[in-house]
């Protein structure tokens, strides 16, 4: 039997940046993937006929640069298009939009609070200090505090050199920063209900936390550190979704000569000696791997796929304690044509942004008290977008294809497993919220896939449904991320790493939790990185 | 005498204690009370003839020894016999932790008081680290000298030689909720919501909030009865520790007046000169000690154009609503809750059910609404001092939390709904207890505000959150007691280490000033 050089288990982006880096390594990589199709939760699937549906994430921005240029995925068929713009709708029938442009921007807010306006323009500069701060640390692996290795020491020097450049006043700032809420944060700037709202989205998607709770500052820095061609802070769609991204890491991979075997359902890692030695599939075929590398969630790896007695007690006692409630769910509809906004002036490219209807941070935060409680959200937060307003290649010619991101949604119903009742129950709160914002809306609705937390885990394997696999609270951040002492990509399987979002910096389609275990791996078999680029500042 | 070497604004326990602290340092001091009686917060009142209710505190678990030696506090007030905390839920029998936060629980498995005692030590140890830091002034930023270099060594030291598990685990633990950790340790839901309850008392955070936890380290950071986790009830109760203060600067030499209101600092070009009274006196010192809420102290009484915009508009930003409603009730007789054994009903009496139970009752505080079904921590003053109540009468006094300051529908009706939900509330665990009540006396936010001039109604004159501790309380340009006006001083609540009875703000401040420190 073949023993490959690496075993990917799980074909998700992070798993096939990885990938990609290993192979172009010279190492023999084989992904193994569960589902017919690779990606994970970056995938676009024709769910209706004619129509392509980003099912999972549907938005692009945080994908490292430094990935695309090593990768070269747009010579393998990835474009991002960039959008303008969005709205907040409010309920007296206005809106509060966003531009690229930033004196656009500074003219909107104005239109609302000239105070406001103003404030912003300090906003924004604070802001960006702290994404200055923080972005090196996305593709550096943490550094263990309490290993006393030579390189964990250089890189705690690293950080508080950092931290030491930044006068008092900075670094006081910036202790404030992390440990605020992103409401309390946007009180000292903001007056006005929608404008807070509108920044503080940033803030919680992803999350198990409302946008009064400490932490979400730091998550909003989590989402502003992207770019889409050189524009900072912009997002963008992947042309024919975000399966596009997908198929770009695949192509790239099998380019550099690695293998992609889909329907490939891991069941066991296979150790001897304390050693991972290969994987066993559900149909029982043994694949050998020197090196085996999960990117599944930490809970997935570890309790399902790895044997507990190859594992310490108190390591077992601490993933099975890992926090990872899914708390989003979505809505995939195809549409007869494209809806009306009425509260959006005639030709306004705020509808091909991102969109909401939660006007104020109490909405917002009632939607979680609601999560809270196990239950959905009975006044939910959307993030709505209709990529076909850029993309033409995801439905046929006038009709459209919509995403809509919905925050809260339990893990579990009030303590039991979701019903399809409960699926449609939900859809339902979505589908009239936006109804009473666009009307006929209900009218166009050709085909809808609503998927909770429940279909997220049957599908994509993300464990409770959440789709950063693991919370980013500070118990589950950077060295603790996901346990103390094992924040390093390593697992306490020799020649068994972890790759996913479980690992630092954590989830969306960022590809820097697969490239900083590739280095990892990299190092440890010592081999050479000279085919992985130094990361670079993007703002 | 108009001119003193220093001048401490407000006569509340720290401002005593920084009086007293100068004072002993050969300072000749005096303190500027507005109210009749000296005592801020630890000031009583009677609240319906013949009863006597305490101020906001109804307990004592922190003070610290040096204050108390400093003051030359009596022992009888400044400790006592520890006094239990007491569970009430919905269970028959509560849960009742006794000596030192825990260290032996009735009412509860041995398993589950072996499990709450192993989360105890863990908490304990950890914040054994912090308490090092509380007791210091929060180190120069860009000038760390060797003392503050020492001081972190130390910690770190500390820290590890607790073993690498036990120092990760801190790093872990440190800004976590106290709701994930109650999971991690506690199956019982009564001592889930007893550390969900502690960890959040006083603070606008549930139990499920990142950074909940720091709550329950800071409280496990204070000592009485030379322990950890000791609380005591001072003999003649809380305001008699606030008479002892008083007693305890004007013997160490300091000049008290009271009803005395400051109107103004005076400052000219930086540097201080003197204060003036609402009355029009004035008094010159090159020293001035602010023992009152910082907003008080920058927004009121200091001319703005002595200060920069930026730092007024950080002193503004600062958190400070507070969140704790007060009732005293002045009852008939000694109310009975079945369940309850007398020995205990002399400690805390906290209900509150589940974790659970705490959350919902914060969640509508964030909307400026009243908890519906609250929690509570009650105690039963007139039972260990019987001077407090009439014969054979009774007081209680409760604070209930998730109250806010800005009630979205007005204090003018909100006062009598929260007071019949709390007497609902209580009912359910003293039954009877309704018919009893002679007279009842609820302090919102706001009251608390105004009875003992805290800006918010907020006991600890600002929030005690992560993003306001340390280095960054109230400010960062201000942490250090000293501020951006030369010879203005910090030393409340407001300002390191914090809120409590403690006494160290005052005592730090002094001794900052004392040493001649101008960083």
């Amino acid at each position: 039997m073949k023993t490959h050089d690496v075993v990917m288990i799980g074909g998700g982006h992070n798993g096939l940046v990885a990938a990609c880096y290993l192979q172009k390594a010279g190492l023999d990589v084989l992904v193994l993937e569960k589902n017919d199709w690779v990606g994970g939760a970056a995938t676009s699937r024709e769910l209706t006929p004619g129509f392509l549906y980003s099912n999972c994430s549907y938005v692009c921005s945080l994908f490292r640069p430094e990935i695309m240029r090593d990768l070269e995925l747009p010579k393998h068929g990835l474009q991002v298009i960039s959008y303008e713009g969005g709205a907040v709708f409010t309920r007296d029938g206005d809106y509060l939009a966003s531009y690229r442009d930033h004196d656009s921007h500074r003219r909107e807010f104005a239109r609302w609070s000239k105070r406001d306006a103003e404030a912003y323009e300090r906003y924004a500069r604070d802001v960006t200090r702290q994404c200055r701060f923080i972005q090196p640390l996305l593709m550096r692996t943490a550094p263990d505090p309490f290993s006393f290795k030579p390189r964990d020491i250089g890189e705690l020097l690293f950080l508080a050199k950092r931290f030491g450049d930044f006068s008092a006043a900075e670094m006081t700032a910036t202790l404030r920063f992390w440990t605020m809420s992103i409401s309390d944060f946007l009180d000292e700037y903001f007056e006005t209900d929608v404008v807070k709202a509108y920044l503080a989205l940033s803030g919680i998607i992803g999350t198990a936390l409302g946008p009064m709770s400490p932490g979400t500052a730091y998550v909003l820095l989590h989402h502003y550190m992207g770019e889409v061609d050189g524009s900072v802070g912009a997002w963008g769609y992947a042309r024919g979704g975000m399966g596009a991204i997908s198929r770009a890491l695949a192509s790239s991979f099998q380019a550099a000569g690695g293998t992609v075997r889909t329907g490939a359902d891991v069941e066991k890692v296979l150790t001897r000696g304390g050693e991972a030695t290969g994987v066993v599939l559900a149909d029982g075929e043994e694949v050998r791997g020197r090196t085996i590398v999960s990117n599944a969630d930490v809970k997935r790896t570890f309790l399902k796929l790895v044997e507990e007695k190859d594992l310490p007690e108190r390591f077992v006692h601490r993933v099975r304690h890992f926090k990872m409630r899914g708390s989003s769910g979505k809505l995939n509809i195809a549409l007869d044509s494209l809806p009306e906004f009425p509260a959006l002036p005639e030709g306004s490219t705020c509808i091909r942004g991102d969109m909401h209807f939660t006007d104020s941070v109490e909405r917002m935060e009632r939607a979680y008290d609601d999560w809270k409680d196990g239950r959905w959200s009975a006044d939910p937060f959307v993030d709505m977008m209709i990529p076909t307003t850029l993309d033409p290649t995801m439905a046929p010619p006038g009709k459209h294809f919509m995403s809509c991101f919905v925050q809260y949604c339990p893990p579990k119903v009030e303590g039991r497993d979701w019903t399809d009742a409960d699926r449609d129950a939900f859809a339902e709160t979505v589908v009239s919220q936006i109804a009473a914002y666009s009307p006929g809306f209900r009218d166009r609705i050709l085909h809808m896939e609503v998927r909770t937390p429940r279909e997220i885990e049957a599908e994509v394997g993300l464990t409770e449904g959440n789709i950063f696999q693991g919370e980013l609270t500070f118990d589950q951040l950077l060295f603790n991320r996901p346990l103390p002492g094992y924040a390093q990509y390593r697992s306490p399987v020799k020649g068994l790493y972890i790759c996913g979002s479980s690992t630092h910096p954590g989830g969306g389609v960022m590809g820097a939790p697969g490239r900083n275990a590739a280095v990892e791996i990299l190092r440890d078999l010592k081999l050479g990185r000279q085919h992985m680029s130094k990361a670079h500042d993007v703002i | 005498m108009t001119s003193f070497d220093a001048i401490v604004i407000g006569g509340g326990h720290n401002g005593l204690t920084a009086a007293a602290a100068l004072s002993r340092g050969g300072r000749k001091v005096m303190v500027l009370e507005a109210h009749q009686k000296a005592g801020g917060a630890l000031r009583g009142d009677s609240f319906h003839p013949g009863f006597q209710a305490n101020g906001p505190a109804q307990i004592v678990n922190r003070l610290d020894p040096d204050v108390a030696k400093l003051l030359a506090l009596p022992d009888n007030l400044a400790g006592g016999r520890d006094v239990p905390t007491v569970v009430l839920s919905d269970r028959v029998e509560p849960a009742i932790l006794e000596s030192a936060y825990g260290e032996r629980i009735r009412g509860v498995s041995k398993d589950e008081a072996d499990r709450f005692r192993l989360l105890r030590d863990t908490l304990i140890s950890q914040a054994g680290i912090l308490r090092r830091f509380l007791k210091r002034t929060p180190p120069p930023l860009k000038a760390v000298g060797i003392s503050d270099l020492a001081a972190l060594g130390s910690a770190g030291l500390a820290l590890l030689l607790k073993g690498r598990e036990e120092s990760r685990d801190f790093l872990r633990m440190l800004l976590m909720n106290v709701a994930d950790i109650g999971d991690e340790y506690l199956t019982d839901d009564r001592l889930k919501a007893l550390i969900a309850f502690d960890a959040t008392l006083g603070v606008q955070l549930g139990p499920r909030s990142p950074t909940s936890l720091l709550g329950l380290y800071y409280r496990l950071t204070g000592e009485a009865n030379g322990h950890v986790g000791g609380q005591f009830v001072p003999e003649g109760g809380v305001a008699a520790l606030g008479e002892a203060f008083v007693a305890g600067a004007v013997k160490a030499g300091v000049t008290l007046r009271t009803s005395a209101p400051v109107a103004r600092i005076l400052a000219d070009r930086g540097v201080v000169s003197g204060v003036v009274l609402e009355s029009g006196e004035t008094f010159t010192a090159p020293i001035i000690v602010a023992a009152i809420h910082p907003k008080t102290t920058f927004l009121t009484l200091v001319d703005a154009a002595e200060i920069g915009t930026g730092f007024r508009r950080a002193i503004g930003n600062i958190r400070s609503l507070g969140n704790v409603a007060r009732l005293d009730l002045a009852l008939d007789v000694p109310p009975s809750f079945p369940g309850v054994p007398q020995d205990a009903l002399t400690g805390r009496l906290v209900i509150g059910r589940s974790m659970e139970h705490v959350e919902t009752a914060f969640n509508p505080s964030k909307y400026g609404e009243l908890p519906a079904d609250p929690v509570m921590e009650v105690m039963l003053p007139s039972l260990a001092q019987p001077s407090l109540a009439p014969s054979g009468a009774a007081t209680l006094s409760a604070l209930i939390p998730f109250v806010p300051y800005a009630l979205k529908e007005g204090w003018e009706h909100g006062r009598s709904r929260l007071e019949a939900t709390a007497l609902a509330a209580l009912e359910r665990h003293a039954p009877g207890i309704g018919r009893t009540v002679r007279a009842a006396r609820l302090m919102a936010p706001p009251d608390i505000e105004t009875a003992y001039h805290m800006p918010g109604g907020h006991w600890h004159h600002g929030e005690l959150q992560a993003d306001q501790l340390l280095v960054n309380r109230p400010v960062h340009a201000a942490s250090r007691f000293s501020t951006p006006i030369q010879g203005l001083f910090l030393a409340s609540a407001g300002s390191h280490p914090g809120g409590g009875i403690s006494g160290l703000p005052g005592l730090l401040a002094a001794r900052h000033i004392l040493a001649g420190d101008r960083r």
